[in-house]
């Protein structure tokens, strides 16, 4: 067992877990964006970082959902330098989603007073990475990625055509923050490609009629009930790594 | 068509030793075909099991990579700091005047691809210009203006 | 003079480079590295071996002509060196090969003009080691780059190369070769300066059987070309501290990940490889020692930021650079999951030396905290523009203007940027600071990778401050937000400022960006892009408050802010800068003076090359 201090409480904890499990567990909130207790800490909004004090040396911050339990450990998740460096990181994740509520919702709770540097085109696309990391890790097909570099990276299938590798199963849709996936992009897509399939076409077991009628395909095993929002919400003892 | 895709194909069975051989074999085949014809990427996905997402995200992500054809003469500016110091900038700046095109383009007649790149090492030289792999040093606006001339000359010759 | 300090080391390196080299027949050195290769020197080199035949002279018998790597000097390149005597000849043209030979090879005479010339004394400098760039160097890791054929390995075994991997196999534990590496205080020449003794040991301990070595030759920062010569010139070396680090480590597998805008370092580098395995010293079961190493070259595709180790491993996994959160560590789980231990190609030419020359020997030079030698490339408004390798703790000064000489055209020192787009400034004011990674941190620069910039009093350092920032920010991987989105919203603050469009408040926004970023970024690119911008506002925010407050820039640089305008006293109205604008922007007659009309004017600065008057004024 692993013995540290978080926001002045001991805390007692498995070895292997990171910070912000140690955090959860004991209900200190620690906000996040990209992270998702389904899939691998990917530490790419930097919104979940803590800080660790030292007694000999500078304190320094960590993205919490990454950053190792480890002996010792004194962890501070809400002092001043926390706060600041949040309130920076939400503030320039305005810069494009300054037409996105949840972000917005979300700068406002972190203290966000002003957006000093805004682009010219809205993009609620945040690039927290949970669509292509659940296509890759839960559901295997690996149809999206993240393509570019730099401020032109943006999710596409490859080539920016309709993937014929997405079976369509919305998991995307489902696990994405801020809705910019919709299920008629992901299902449109996949229409156009049902004709040249070899697969089964059959009724979604999740949403029945609603989204794609006869052309909705088979998800893959296990279940989709795995996948329904709910589950994904709750999901912290089901999918621990 | 069909013989690039064969050549393709060998490309990347030599590099099928499985982990880690994706850029390399994607490396030869820029070489080759001075870009990355979307069969490449689809037969590369297949021979050595990457999926063509991650592929397109190799492609995509570093610069030496185009999935649009190169022009028959490549221009590029060294932006290194030394040749930045020693006006680099101008000189850029000239190029794209005179090309009518922005750096990381092509001109429409297929002809030039200007590009810039970062520090080819040289920069007792500084400014540099490396025109289809010969380096020309102590750039100026003028002289680059020269170097264009002299590469449109040297084609027109040949024809 | 630090090197002074040492006076049996100079004699030492003196003799041994005499000794092996020298003294029946003349031996002629020909610079190949990429900087006077560009300049002609293999055109020379041919035009050397022709004159020699022609005259009757037999290779190997009248004479020995070997084109090497990189001399160094690179201003005064193309360089010819002639031994034993080292008669310096520089700016060789093939024009000059004939007098050489005939006078030099054949006569044994100078040919005086095209020996260097002193600026400061105007005095003609026959011998190399007498030339103020050389004399207070302390070529140490560099010292056989003038000297042997980097292509033949024979060469490099005769001036004592690949013994100490013979000692390492057959005298050594690994645990001994990492306190020896250790007690030499040597730290990683990457740019972090880690304690490199550290970072095996770490590595070594890890459980598990296979391991890897990378070597880091992705030198990206511009302006530095340290790396990119060490592999050029002498890459043998590289392979020799590899072999003895994989070693100690437990690797049997070793990547090379090198840049491939460098084609003639991957060129010799792929040679050396070929010939260190029919010698024996990598392959199976080395020197019969029982380990075995196979190294390999791994070729980067354009992306700067795969210099930093986890994106640097994701690229050779064959994936996109993207660096991974650490820990853990690439010494516990790096290349496939497995220990790896990466270091630069300086630090691993620096191990062969520590083993031949020992701990004690490296860690007598240097001060308390950075032991040995650093190598810089010193370039941008210098007048000795090229590779310096100095003892860690000389002072900036000594490097700038008694290796460097100074300023040309007697402009005044601004600022001398180290560590490239993740370093800081050091302005005049700091210039008698003892180089070594804790000084240059504590005035906000860092040591880097040894990209060392000069700028001069026409340098706008808001502008330069704008280069770092455009070059990183192009850079950037884009996966963590405070990197992608804030080196974006600094680089265009900056690009207003330079713009005349900075408001008041720019400055503060920018601190604030600058440190936050810092704090909570990825990886190494991130944590330390805002440097340059951070330490230049330190040191110079007189010219940021001019560009927003004033909306002029006093270096008259920034294109927004200035203008270009005809002095009609000078134009004698010869039509050539009229004819030379690509925006038709200036009009005149001939035998008139022109207008340069300011709406059409892009300030591209092409009239002020062409005119041959002076007549173009920038205010």
């Amino acid at each position: 067992m692993i013995e540290l201090t978080i926001d002045n409480k001991p805390i007692e904890i498995a070895e292997g877990r990171t910070l912000l499990e140690a955090c959860r567990e004991n209900g200190i909130h620690v906000p996040t964006l990209c992270y998702h207790p389904a899939l691998k800490p990917y530490g790419a909004c930097r919104l979940c970082v803590v800080e660790l004090v030292f007694k000999d040396a500078e304190a320094c911050l960590v993205p919490a959902c990454t950053y190792p339990c480890k002996d010792g450990l004194a962890v501070r998740t809400n002092s001043k330098a926390v706060k600041k460096n949040r309130r920076l990181t939400l503030e320039l994740l305005l810069a494009s989603a300054y037409e996105t509520p949840e972000i917005f919702t979300l700068a406002e709770e972190l203290g966000v007073e002003e957006i000093r540097f805004k682009l010219h085109q809205a993009d609620s696309c945040i690039l927290c990475g949970l669509c292509v990391r659940a296509c890759s890790e839960i559901v295997g097909k690996e149809a999206i990625s993240i393509t570019g570099r730099g401020m032109s990276k943006e999710v596409s299938p490859p080539f920016k055509v309709a993937s014929s590798t997405c079976i369509g199963c919305g998991t995307c849709v489902l696990i994405c923050p801020t809705g910019i996936i919709n299920l008629e992009d992901v299902y449109s897509r996949r229409i156009e490609h049902v004709f040249s399939s070899d697969d089964e076409p059959i009724l979604c077991k999740l949403c029945g009629e609603s989204s794609a009628g006869p052309y909705a395909i088979q998800p893959p095993e296990p279940p989709l009930e795995i996948l329904s929002e709910d589950t994904l919400k709750n999901s912290d003892e089901l999918y621990r790594r | 068509m069909h013989d690039n895709v064969i050549e393709i194909g060998q490309f990347l069975d030599r590099e099928s030793e499985g982990e880690g051989s994706l850029i390399t074999a994607l490396e030869n085949i820029q070489s080759r075909f001075h870009y990355l014809p979307p069969e490449a990427l689809i037969m590369a996905s297949e021979k050595l099991g990457v999926p063509l997402s991650q592929a397109y995200a190799v492609a995509t992500f570093y610069q030496a990579f185009s999935l649009k054809p190169r022009g028959r003469h490549s221009v590029c500016v060294c932006m290194g700091t030394a040749c930045h110091v020693r006006g680099s900038a101008h000189v850029l700046n000239r190029l794209e005047t005179e090309l009518g095109v922005k750096s990381g383009e092509t001109t429409r007649d297929r002809f030039f691809s200007l590009n810039t790149v970062n520090c080819l090492g040289a920069c007792a030289l500084g400014p540099i210009i490396l025109a289809d792999n010969e380096y020309s040093g102590h750039m100026t606006p003028q002289k680059a203006d020269m170097l264009i001339r002299r590469i449109q000359r040297n084609e027109e010759r040949k024809l | 003079m630090t090197r002074l300090d040492f006076p049996e080391d100079i004699f030492l390196l003196e003799e041994f480079q005499d000794e092996e080299f020298d003294s029946r027949y003349p031996c002629i050195t020909i610079c190949g590295g990429t900087g006077c290769r560009v300049n002609g020197s293999e055109g020379v080199a041919e035009a050397f071996r022709n004159e020699l035949k022609e005259k009757g002279l037999q290779a190997n018998v009248n004479f020995e002509l070997k084109v090497t790597g990189c001399h160094g000097f690179c201003e005064q390149g193309p360089l010819v060196v002639i031994r034993p005597q080292r008669i310096m000849y520089t700016q060789v043209s093939v024009k000059d090969v004939p007098e050489i030979v005939g006078k030099t090879i054949i006569e044994g005479q100078i040919v005086d003009r095209l020996l260097y010339r002193n600026p400061q004394s105007n005095e003609k400098i026959e011998h190399e080691y007498e030339v103020p760039f050389y004399k207070f160097q302390h070529r140490v890791v560099l010292d056989l780059n003038g000297l042997i054929d980097p292509l033949e390995i024979d060469e490099y075994i005769s001036a004592g190369g690949y013994e100490a991997v013979e000692k390492v196999l057959t005298e050594m534990t690994t645990s001994q070769v990492i306190d020896t590496l250790m007690e030499s205080g040597l730290r990683g020449r990457g740019g972090a300066g880690f304690p490199t003794a550290v970072k095996w040991g770490l590595c070594q301990k890890q459980p598990g059987d296979k391991k890897y070595i990378i070597c880091n030759a992705d030198e990206g920062d511009p302006g530095a070309y340290m790396d990119r010569s060490i592999m050029e010139g002498n890459p043998h070396r590289v392979l020799e501290g590899m072999i003895i680090g994989a070693y100690a480590i437990g690797a049997q597998k070793g990547y090379v990940y090198i840049r491939n805008e460098y084609p003639l370092a991957v060129k010799h580098l792929r040679q050396a490889i070929e010939q260190a395995e029919e010698y024996g010293y990598l392959g199976k079961n080395i020197l019969n020692s029982g380990f075995d190493l196979t190294v390999s070259i791994k070729l980067g595709s354009g992306a700067f930021v795969c210099g930093e180790e986890t994106a640097l491993i994701a690229s050779i996994e064959g994936r996109i650079g993207e660096p991974r959160p650490r820990p853990p560590y690439p010494a516990e789980s790096g290349l496939w999951g497995k220990p790896t231990n990466i270091n630069n190609v300086k630090t691993w030419a620096c191990v062969p030396i520590i083993i031949n020359r020992g701990a004690e020997w490296f860690a007598s030079v240097g001060t308390q905290s950075s032991k040995g030698t650093m190598i810089f490339s010193l370039v941008g408004n210098v007048c000795n523009t090229g590779l310096v390798e100095v003892p860690m703790g000389i002072s900036l000064r000594e490097l700038i203007f008694e290796i460097g000489g100074g300023i040309p055209n007697n402009k005044a020192f601004k600022a001398a940027q180290i560590g490239g787009p993740s370093g800081g400034c050091i302005p005049a004011e700091h210039l008698d600071v003892k180089i070594d990674y804790e000084s240059l941190k504590s005035l906000g620069a860092i040591m880097g990778s040894g990209g060392l910039v000069i700028a001069d009093e026409d340098v706008c350092m808001v502008d330069f401050a704008r280069y770092f920032m455009a070059f990183t920010q192009q850079e950037s991987c884009g996966k963590c937000v405070p990197c992608r989105v804030g080196t974006y919203a600094m680089l265009k603050t900056l690009e207003d400022i330079c713009d005349g469009r900075g408001k008041p408040g720019d400055i503060e926004y920018l601190i604030e960006l600058g440190e936050e970023i810092k704090k909570s970024s990825l990886c190494g690119l991130g944590q330390t892009a805002p440097n340059p911008i951070l330490s230049t506002i330190q040191y110079f925010r007189d010219e940021y408050e001019a560009h927003i407050f004033k909306k002029t820039c006093p270096a008259k640089v920034c294109k927004g802010l200035i203008t270009y305008s005809v002095d009609q006293e000078k134009c004698t109205g010869c039509m050539v800068c009229a004819r030379n604008c690509a925006a038709e922007a200036i009009n005149g007659e001939k035998n008139k003076p022109h207008i340069i009309n300011p709406e059409l004017c892009t300030r591209c600065g092409m009239c002020a090359s062409v005119c041959k008057f002076e007549a173009i004024l920038v205010t």
